[in-house]
């Protein structure tokens, strides 16, 4: 008896270590992926400079005196996540809206079904279509040459990062108190009028929260605008071929070597710095809305 | 009602109406528009030799037998991997942390790992498993950065249901005289089974559509493997999505891709179709 209670004790403690482990594992995790990074990408950095690195404006890795100057990706990365929210934001809030407050119950079960699926569709699916749909339909409505370019590659983005705008907006419009709305139709105002003058101002932060969210999504996307944007390392124009940070990393990875593969390391870094930073201002902007509340 | 507010007002109202209808009539538009383009272009292309060979040069046909077990054989190993981590994650969170910052620290890093983007994953499977690790370019090292990429979503899932198990539950089996793990394993676990299995099928879409952190990591080879060949270190495999993206960028065989495209989208519906019977299974125990 005294030694089978020895035993479960022996598991207890076991199992709890155990449990722990699995418990610290994701902090472990972070921990290592930005060990592994800062250890592959600052070298790089030393050796070219860091202001050269992050504001040349060149970048030719195989040319005979390269230079690795990478303004062109960090700009065409903000301008495309930018258009994309410019593009994808009003859509995804007034769909939000829609689905929070107006939908008639049929409506809004087909429409947040249709959201769900969007979500779902891998990004190579949406590549695939922005290649042989948006491109082609770019080039022909604008009369250029080649519409693999900085606007297909916002059109797709702006696709794919409705689902998250939706889904995010909806839970927070949906959590904003029954007070405000009585408070606004007592006053005489109708319901559309409450709903946007009380309660999607009402759910500012959430909305902020939300868009955010589509930033990140948009940040790191690289397979999608791997195939609609051209993939040519030019400064950002709408109807140039660009090349993103992420697809930076990617479409050179598989031939290169030295210094070149070094600094590909590097600019999977500063992507990771920018997410990590997009994901602190989310932190405080959840923080500061718990706080109000 | 609307007579007796002022013109500009209705037409406000009214507008704003519109833009809403309109913007949710876009979003069915999409998704009407992208599957049904998908369907007219890839269907034609689905042939019994498509999905029941693999890719000759010699007699230069094309088929994506490889790629279909290879997603399922990783979608296999990813499971297998993050599923004790993830459940072992969430039941620590909440059957065993005391200590308030701990929980707070692990929950920022677990959405922090949720917020990394496939791209870097791919990188850092590539310098940590590939190389650091010594696997080999493989279905193994994929497998394994995919575990890492999908644990945010198993413990969420998990951690959601185990917050729904009564308390009295526990109370009873401890009164009972069981210890803390055989309390967790007989009554804890298994009443959270249905949070458990929806983290499963969210990470199962996830495996399946992810491309981005498995092009450097898993590598792209089109062999035959059978489950044991491809967890085996240096054993490379593309999967669908990976098969998908060469066959469209690389070679320009839009058919081929389309097809791919059209059993992907099918694989995405089946998910989403398991992941709301069980949310709703979940929400039907807490309601």
């Amino acid at each position: 008896m005294d030694k089978m209670r020895r035993m479960g004790k022996r598991v207890e403690t076991g199992m709890g270590a155990l449990f722990f482990l699995c418990g610290v594992l994701t902090i472990l995790f972070v921990a290592l992926i930005t060990v592994f990074l800062l250890a592959s990408g600052i070298p790089a950095i030393q050796k070219i400079g860091l202001f050269d690195f992050l504001l040349g404006s060149v970048w030719a890795s195989t040319a005979a005196e390269p230079s690795y100057g990478i303004l062109p990706f960090l700009l065409t990365s903000v301008y495309g996540t930018f258009g994309a929210i410019l593009a994808g934001t009003p859509i995804g809030l007034l769909c939000a809206v829609f689905l929070a407050k107006m939908a008639p119950e049929k409506a809004g079960t087909a429409v947040r079904g249709a959201v769900d699926l969007l979500a779902g569709i891998p990004s190579v699916v949406y590549g695939l279509v922005g290649m042989i749909v948006v491109v082609p339909f770019v080039r022909d409505a604008f009369g250029l040459p080649d519409g693999a370019n900085l606007l297909s590659a916002i059109v797709v983005l702006a696709v794919m990062i409705l689902p998250s705008v939706i889904s995010v907006s909806e839970t927070v419009l949906r959590a904003v108190p029954k007070e405000y709305e009585e408070a606004s139709l007592a006053l005489g105002a109708t319901w559309t009028e409450t709903v946007f003058g009380v309660v999607v101002p009402a759910a500012k932060s959430g909305i902020a929260t939300a868009v955010i969210l589509g930033v990140g999504r948009a940040v790191g996307e690289a397979m999608a605008v791997m195939m609609v944007s051209g993939n040519v390392a030019n400064m950002p124009k709408l109807f140039g071929s660009v090349r993103f940070l992420t697809t930076a990393v990617a479409s050179e990875m598989s031939y290169s070597s030295g210094l070149q593969r070094q600094v590909l390391f590097s600019i999977a870094l500063v992507l990771f710095l920018f997410i990590l930073a997009v994901n602190l201002i989310l932190n405080l902007i959840v923080r500061r809305g718990e706080r109000n509340e | 009602m609307n007579e007796t507010i002022s013109a500009a007002r209705r037409a406000k109202v009214f507008l704003l109406n519109a833009l809403m209808y309109l913007a949710a009539g876009l979003v069915c538009l999409l998704l009407v528009g992208i599957i049904g383009y998908l369907l007219f272009r890839g269907v034609p292309y689905i042939t019994w030799e498509l999905v029941s060979t693999k890719p000759s040069l010699l007699r230069g046909t094309v088929g994506i037998l490889p790629n279909i077990l290879n997603t399922a054989y990783l979608i296999l190993a990813t499971l297998a991997v993050v599923l004790p981590l993830g459940v072992g994650a969430a039941t620590y969170l909440n059957e065993y942390a005391k200590n308030e910052r701990l929980v707070r620290v692990i929950g920022l890093a677990t959405e922090t790992l949720a917020g990394i983007p496939s791209i870097i994953y791919g990188l850092v499977g590539m310098l940590a498993f590939v190389q650091f690790c010594n696997l080999g370019t493989s279905l193994l090292a994929g497998a394994l950065t995919l575990a890492v990429m999908t644990l945010p979503t198993v413990i969420r899932t998990t951690e959601e249901s185990l917050k729904t198990v009564p308390q009295s539950y526990r109370e009873g089996s401890l009164g009972l005289g069981a210890g803390k793990w055989h309390m967790i394993r007989t009554v804890v676990l298994p009443c959270a089974i249905d949070g458990i299995v929806t983290g499963c099928i969210l990470s199962i879409g996830r495996v399946a559509g992810e491309s981005a952190a498995l092009l450097f990591t898993a590598g792209m080879a089109n062999e035959m493997m059978n489950l044991l060949e491809a967890v085996q270190p240096g054993n490379a495999g593309s999967t669908l999505t990976i098969a998908l993206y060469m066959y469209a960028k690389e070679r320009g065989q839009f058919d081929v891709a389309f097809a791919i495209a059209v059993i992907l989208l099918a694989l995405t519906f089946l998910v989403n179709l398991a992941a709301k019977a069980a949310a709703g299974k979940l929400k039907k125990k807490r309601g």
